[in-house]
């Protein structure tokens, strides 16, 4: 793993590229370590309280820890049609959390999110953004499976 | 019955997305050769000429918003908005998935027109995959020479709706908060670190390979006159076939339920369709002969948009769905203004209290000159559009209200 | 020159005007809350809101040009309706205390609500805003129940004091001013100049070492100019009952050249001393380990005395003299002169050399 510094090292010479870097420090370590916030900050030439500004206005950028697999449940217009909050339910059920909850173990994070653009196959949830297409509740056991 | 028309998607499922040899052999950059063979100002005045106009949602003359910027601006930009966020649309991401040369080819069009060297993507943070499909595309593009000097990065959003706008966009490219600028001064003129910038969607970009080799008249004659070309669509809620389609602009609203969506699902009734995505109007079953072109659509109340065409059949709740609608604008405001900060969050906890059951006609009341404040006084395309499904509903749903007020 | 028409009176402007600032020269008010001419403009609060002919779009007058043959109405229905639903959507949010609020007779937000007749909100739904008050920080109190977003403190910060301490965190109706990590102030970079608390519309910030010693009303302002140091700064110092209660900035080209307004930390905060009973009134002279109180005469022959005998004992390069930047031109220049000449050393130094 890559320390958070020689990530966001690696962006600095692309203008702008803050975001960029939040990104890669995300795909490694699932959220923003506190200490990515500092070390962005100095990198891109922005005080700490801007750097943290940007963290936070993105709903994918998280300084709060989260788990190993992100579950996005889609609850816009036409995945809430196609009974998102029936498997929203679901999924808290079958893990024992609510959205915006990680589980104990550190596994699972639970978030509500908007479209992701896979509206064909409504409802859809991703996890650690792949779509999982024309999802019911029924299905929640098995997809939950797939992470291990 | 009217049949698709495919120039956004005249490659898909023909080629290999992933193979630039298959694009260059179905005529790929041959477009950009023809546009490179031309001076800028032959190139904006052709694409002016087309009429092609903006397939984000606001509709702009393309070529005329090429003319704004500076022909001699030492260093300029062209900037492609691929933040496709409104519920129901994923036009954007079909088209690149199935020919992410297109849009690169475009691009480089555009590049020339303008005197840009340098373009930049945006594409929406919950298409990682789509980004790295591009990436590659750009490799093989630069492997082959036939962007020229003009280069092309993309960079990823972070799950932000507002970043749809064209300032918001660049303000997140700079690595800022997606907060909308105020106008002018215009991307055109100063826009990506204030620079001349030309910000147009995945679908304008993807139409110019076209245009360009067949000439401004050609694509003048397709679909209606006043907003000549295609449009994608993409069917979803309870249509029978929910898929993607590229028809003449002519197209009605019944055509495109009826002909390409197969009607509604199970034998049901129609209730509503809302087009544009999740800031479109709703549009009642009288309204549905209306063609789908941008300014027709505008004459109903709707906007064309992003081309999501959201079918609800006869059981669906409308005050359900607009309760839902008016929370994706509190949660995707950036609150930068105070009438789109504080009035998203209102509007949803009044359209809350009313599908609760728990309002009265004071609460409507309330919520409509809320709304009819915010289309007004908002900073930008969001908070505008934010009160349409409610105003929309409100106009020709009435009685689903009415039905959940409060007795009192 | 331009000419645009506004409230049907035909009105010249220079070009690259603001359609607030043709108002402003035509004498014609315009609300503004996120507006501050010292600082980037915003366009954010709507509060400028006017209605130009022809255009489907309310304009937020404070970033719209004018332009040449524009109609513009500041106070057409449209425009009142429109205002009146943004104070309230403010006021939904906004804690009403002024009973109690050190801003009370000095705020936009209670201005704008008696000028508009907004007795209460329509838009009272959900919950209050309730965040917890307390930042430790001894100079000045941050409620963000009473912020209305107008971000100017931000601005103030970047623009102003170039410190970067705070900026706004989340999005949406979460959105708040912030430092990293929402933490207080003292463990920013926060430098406690006040800037903030200067620009501040409303009382969401307000001073802690005024707070309960008077109304901006109540209180007579008196210009000075600073004493901390040799910068120059002009302040206000808040009278009232002759008595010290507070220091507020005069951000006029005119009133403050120095520093318009601006002020650091110890010239806006630092004024308590000036009433306190630990300060001296009298010279102390120390006898056998303990001071006593003295008379000015006694204590000046004393000095006189002891100068004189060391001079003697030791010469006149045994001596030094160090002057500071808080006392005037002329104090400074009368050491140096006492110094070189009555003492008969060079040995003259000030603290601003340091």
């Amino acid at each position: 793993m890559s320390t958070i510094k020689d990530i966001i090292l690696s962006y600095r010479d692309k203008p702008g590229g803050i975001i960029e870097a939040y990104h890669a420090v995300q795909k490694e370590y699932n959220y923003l370590p506190e200490e990515t916030i500092a070390t962005a900050a100095s990198t891109f030439g922005v005080s700490e309280a801007q750097a943290y500004g940007v963290a936070t206005f993105y709903s994918y950028l998280s300084v709060e820890q989260r788990g190993k697999y992100i579950i996005r449940m889609c609850e816009s217009a036409p995945c809430h049609v196609a009974g998102a909050e029936a498997l929203i339910k679901a999924f808290e059920a079958a893990l024992g959390i609510m959205a915006g909850e990680t589980t104990a173990d550190g596994k699972f994070t639970l978030e509500l999110t908007e479209c992701v653009g896979q509206c064909q196959a409504t409802p859809v949830i991703t996890i650690n953004n792949v779509p999982y297409l024309n999802m019911s509740p029924e299905q929640v056991p098995a997809v939950l499976a797939l992470c291990k | 019955m009217i049949e698709e028309k495919r120039i956004v998607l005249r490659n898909a499922d023909l080629i290999d997305p992933e193979k630039i040899e298959d694009y260059l052999l179905a005529g790929g950059y041959q477009g950009l050769e023809k546009a490179r063979s031309m001076s800028s100002p032959d190139l904006i005045a052709e694409i002016k000429k087309s009429n092609l106009r903006g397939r984000g949602g606001a509709a702009f003359n393309c070529g005329l918003k090429w003319s704004f910027a500076p022909a001699d601006a030492p260093v300029s930009y062209v900037v492609c908005n691929f933040d496709e966020g409104e519920p129901g649309t994923y036009k954007d991401r079909i088209i690149v998935q199935k020919d992410p040369q297109s849009l690169l080819e475009g691009m480089a069009i555009c590049g020339h027109a303008v005197n840009s060297k340098q373009g930049y993507i945006y594409c929406r943070g919950e298409y990682p995959y789509v980004v790295d499909l591009l990436n590659r595309a750009i490799d093989q593009a630069r492997g082959k020479g036939v962007l020229g000097d003009f280069d092309i990065e993309v960079r990823m959003g972070g799950g932000a709706y507002v970043c749809g706008e064209e300032t918001a966009l660049i303000e997140s490219i700079e690595g800022h908060r997606g907060e909308p600028r105020i106008k002018p001064p215009f991307p055109g003129v100063a826009g990506l670190w204030a620079q001349p910038t030309v910000v147009n969607n995945v679908e304008t970009f993807t139409n110019l390979p076209s245009i360009v080799l067949n000439g401004a008249e050609w694509f003048a004659a397709i679909g209606a006159p006043n907003y000549p070309g295609t449009k994608v669509l993409t069917l979803t809620g309870d249509v029978t076939n929910r898929v993607s389609i590229e028809v003449p602009t002519t197209a009605t609203l019944r055509e495109v339920i009826y002909d390409f969506g197969g009607g509604i699902k199970e034998g049901k009734k129609f209730k509503a369709v809302q087009v544009g995505g999740t800031s479109g109007g709703f549009i009642p079953e009288s309204l549905l002969d209306t063609p789908i072109d941008f300014d027709s659509m505008r004459g109903i109340g709707a906007t064309l948009g992003t081309g999501a065409v959201f079918v609800m059949d006869e059981t669906r709740d409308i005050v359900d769905i607009t309760t839902r609608i008016a929370k994706f604008f509190e949660h995707e405001s950036c609150g930068k203004c105070n009438p789109c900060r504080e009035g998203t969050f209102r509007a949803y906890e009044i359209m809350k209290k009313i599908n609760q059951g728990q309002a009265s006609v004071q609460d409507i009341e309330n919520l409509t000159i809320l709304s009819q404040v915010m289309e007004k006084a908002c900073l930008c395309g969001l908070g505008q559009a934010a009160p349409s499904p409610i105003l929309t509903t409100l106009k020709h749903f009435y009685p689903e209200y009415q039905a959940r007020l409060q007795l009192n | 020159m331009i000419t645009l028409t506004i409230n049907g009176k035909e009105v010249q402007t220079p070009k690259g005007s603001t359609i607030l600032e043709a108002c402003q020269q035509a004498g014609i008010p315009i609300p503004t809350l996120c507006y501050d001419p010292d600082l980037r403009l915003a366009g954010s609060c709507r509060m400028c809101l006017v209605e130009i002919k022809g255009r489907p779009l309310y304009a937020a007058s404070c970033v719209a040009p004018a332009e040449n043959g524009i109609v513009v109405e500041t106070e057409s229905p449209g425009i009142v309706a429109a205002r009146k639903v943004i104070l309230e959507l403010l006021s939904a949010r906004h804690n009403f205390n002024c009973q109690v609020c050190e801003k009370n007779g000095n705020c936009k937000l209670q201005d704008y609500c008696y000028q508009y007749g907004v007795k209460e909100s329509r838009f009272n739904y959900g919950e209050p805003t309730n965040y917890p008050i307390n930042d430790p920080n001894p100079f000045f109190e941050r409620d963000y129940n009473k912020c209305i977003m107008c971000t100017r403190c931000v601005r103030a910060c970047e623009d102003i004091s170039i410190v970067r301490a705070i900026s706004v965190e989340n999005r949406g109706h979460h959105a708040k001013i912030s430092t990293a990590f929402d933490g207080n102030l003292t463990d920013s970079p926060c430098v406690f100049c006040g800037q903030c608390v200067m620009v501040c519309p409303t009382g969401a910030l307000t001073s802690k070492v005024s707070a309960g010693l008077g109304r901006s009303y109540e209180v007579d302002k008196v210009l000075t100019t600073c004493s901390y140091c040799g910068t120059g700064c002009t302040l206000e110092l808040n009278v009232k009952d002759d008595r010290v209660v507070g220091v507020t900035s005069n951000r006029t080209d005119t009133g403050s050249p120095v520093n318009k307004g601006a002020l650091c930390v110890k010239g806006r905060f630092g004024w308590d001393f000036i009433n306190s009973p630990e300060r001296l009134t009298t010279p102390l002279i120390k006898e056998n380990g303990e001071f006593r109180k003295a008379s000015w005469d006694e204590a000046l022959d004393l000095v006189a005395k002891r100068l004189g005998e060391i001079k003697t004992e030791f010469g006149a390069d045994s001596m030094a003299v160090f002057t500071s930047a808080r006392v005037t031109n002329e104090e400074n220049y009368i050491a140096q002169k006492f110094t070189r000449a009555v003492l008969g050393t060079n040995n003259v130094d000030h603290c601003a050399r340091l």
